[in-house]
């Protein structure tokens, strides 16, 4: 899988900024800088295709099933939401807002700012989010490292075994069959605990729940069998090299060579998918949060696409990309310090 | 291969024998015992796609495929059946078979994952095609436009496309490939900045052959193994994506089947009957791990690095 940096490292790449400042702190700022500013013309572009998809399709925020409003109604509505100007208009308008943190009012929650509707479902989205996060990368390094060290052993093919299916097994066909297995074929046996699809997720920000067994396990099977599958080759390949040997050749105990000389390399490939699989996870959480009712941030999107809330749709599109950008840029960040060859400037 | 054989006949005999870089692939390719499970599968599932597509006034397989009842014949007396010889899998809300459904279902999913892979290949690989070998300004201008994309993720932008043009198999099939196309573009790139530099083209170039026929004779011939590999690797995101979509209520409609509408009707009633959820999402999952497999079968397969 190609995940590359994201934004170029070229010189020049700041135009307003004639001094730039040199040693390896001040490089790094300047590098963050360069990268939060390219984030604008991505988050723009995002928007600007939202935008520009949202109003090329036939239909409006205001087509009922059955009984359809009367015209003068929607031609108020149309006043009311600044719908009936021209579309260039209404593009500025939208940007000149956004600009100014103002993302205008949901279209199908009356006199509801959507920043208000997002931080609602916020701590929902987040908490599966982080749970799945914090557990994914450990479980999947150590799986793919232990994996690889016992190469060939019964624990190798099992957990590559494991990995392989799971990394091909859509999310949504996970949460099922857990439903069917926790929710249904032991709902004697777990008290309940797991009978969820109606249930959701009765306390946002706890992430000791039980009910979020099951939505955790859904989100994060494929990215872990994924990062444990990376861990396995990456560290295979490690071994083999010539320093690891010599580190062996030198009399190092076992767990030092692991943990100084094969580790540290080894990881390299995980942490450079990290920014990808973030993305996976954003995306996943509209599954996820389908299958097992929590109100997020996934859910809304996947709501307001369908009842063409307009400007719920790029409030929420502008934040899944903001989130993702960051996500890149962490990850990029965490980069120069795991892999001392990586150079800023060039 | 018709050159090597040539070549062959004349080398000296102490030259172990040549074989083409196809014939070698296939070779190891069999090798691999799950990608010829993977591939067998597959082959049974075109098979059985194409049948449940076929003119019902055919005989022989659309019979044999609608054996156990039609994909949309209702019978409101028969609902939430449990499996039995007469229906396989069961039946659904509405009576219909479930089996004939999930056969039916195969050729949306087949069809979507395979065909599309062709769209991304004239974007992908004529974008990254064009970057590497024109370079400089071109490239600069593509692979951010590139890098965008990357940032979008393919879902995001594949609902907010499918909502846009309306859930048909059209729509998700162009949504899915003018989101997909960005790490073939990326891998080709790479291959033509790599390929441009060896001996061979300067060689060919010094010769006076024209850029049209330098991408054409050298540079896709040297680039497409790992260009295989990649749109193989792709039929299973695009199926997962069709079968997202359906199952999020904006892909394919029913009273179509596909599995992800399958999958949705059954998990609305997942407590009254659990089977018939979970036969369209093994279809899917089964599916998406053979194309898996084969990836990986081909991956090592083609991958010159492999060889011994």
């Amino acid at each position: 899988m190609a995940v590359s940096a994201g934004a170029p490292l070229r010189r020049g790449a700041l135009p307003f900024v004639a001094w730039i400042p040199k040693g390896r702190a001040a490089t790094l700022a300047v590098y963050i800088v360069r990268r939060l500013l390219w984030m604008i013309p991505v988050l723009f572009f995002m928007v600007t295709i939202t935008f520009v998809l949202m109003h090329l399709a036939p239909g409006g925020p205001w087509d009922r099933e059955g009984r359809q409003l009367s015209p003068a109604v929607v031609n108020n509505l149309n006043i009311k939401y600044g719908l009936d100007k021209p579309l260039w208009q209404q593009f500025v308008l939208y940007i000149w807002g956004a600009v100014h943190f103002d993302f205008g009012d949901s279209l199908q929650s009356p006199g509801q700012h959507v920043s208000t509707l997002l931080l609602e479902s916020w701590p929902y989205t987040f908490t599966v989010g982080a749970v799945t996060f914090i557990l994914m990368v450990p479980i999947g390094v150590g799986l793919g490292v232990i994996a690889a060290l016992r190469q060939n052993s019964w624990a190798d093919y099992s957990a590559l075994g494991m990995a392989t299916v799971f990394a091909s097994t859509p999310n949504f066909v996970v949460g099922i069959v857990l439903i069917i297995i926790l929710a249904i074929g032991m709902n004697h046996l777990t008290q309940g605990t797991f009978y969820l699809p109606t249930g959701g997720l009765p306390q946002p920000w706890n992430p000791f729940q039980a009910e979020l067994i099951m939505p955790v396990i859904t989100l994060g099977a494929l990215p872990t069998a994924f990062i444990a599958r990376l861990a396995r080759s990456s560290t295979l390949e490690t071994l083999r090299q010539d320093y690891v040997r010599t580190a062996w050749a030198k009399g190092l105990k076992g767990r030092l060579v692991v943990t100084r000389h094969v580790l540290k390399n080894s990881l390299i490939p995980v942490v450079t998918a990290l920014g990808y699989l973030f993305a996976f996870l954003i995306t996943g959480s509209f599954i996820v949060e389908t299958l097992f009712s929590i109100p997020g941030i996934g859910r809304t999107f996947v709501n307001s696409i369908e009842s063409r809330d307009y400007t719920m749709i790029l409030g929420t599109t502008l934040l899944f990309g903001f989130i993702i950008a960051l996500a890149n840029l962490v990850v990029d960040i965490l980069y120069v310090f795991i892999d001392p060859r990586v150079r800023l400037t060039d | 291969m018709a050159t090597a054989v040539g070549v062959a006949g004349q080398v000296d005999w102490e030259v172990p024998e040549q074989i083409g870089l196809w014939q070698d692939a296939w070779v190891r390719f069999r090798r691999n015992r799950l990608a010829v499970i993977g591939l067998a599968v597959v082959a049974l599932l075109i098979i059985i796609a194409f049948g449940a597509r076929l003119p019902p006034t055919d005989g022989g397989l659309w019979h044999l495929l609608h054996l156990t009842g039609d994909p949309f014949t209702q019978n409101v007396t028969n609902t939430y059946a449990l499996p039995s010889l007469q229906h396989p899998m069961g039946t659904d809300i509405l009576g219909r078979d479930l089996m004939a459904r999930v056969f039916y279902g195969a050729s949306i999913s087949l069809a979507i994952g395979i065909i599309v892979q062709f769209l991304v290949l004239a974007i992908g690989g004529s974008i990254g095609m064009v970057a590497g070998y024109f370079g400089g300004r071109v490239d600069n201008l593509l692979m951010r436009f590139t890098d965008i994309m990357y940032a979008f993720p393919d879902l995001l932008l594949v609902l907010i496309f499918v909502a846009a043009f309306g859930p048909s198999f059209w729509s998700i099939f162009i949504a899915i490939g003018i989101t997909n196309w960005v790490n073939l573009a990326r891998l080709v790139r790479g291959q033509v900045l790599s390929i441009k530099e060896k001996e061979y083209i300067e060689a060919a170039k010094m010769t006076g052959s024209p850029p049209m026929k330098l991408i054409l004779k050298h540079l896709v011939p040297n680039s497409l193994g790992p260009v295989i590999v990649t749109l193989t690797f792709g039929i299973p995101a695009a199926i997962f994506t069709e079968a997202a979509l359906s199952f999020l209520g904006i892909g394919i409609r029913p009273p179509e089947p596909s599995w992800g509408v399958m999958v949705e009707d059954g998990y609305a009633g997942i407590f009254a009957d659990p089977l018939q959820v979970l036969f369209p999402a093994i279809a899917v999952a089964l599916t998406m791990l053979s194309f898996t497999f084969i990836g990986d079968g081909l991956r090592d397969a083609l991958d010159p690095r492999m060889r011994r």
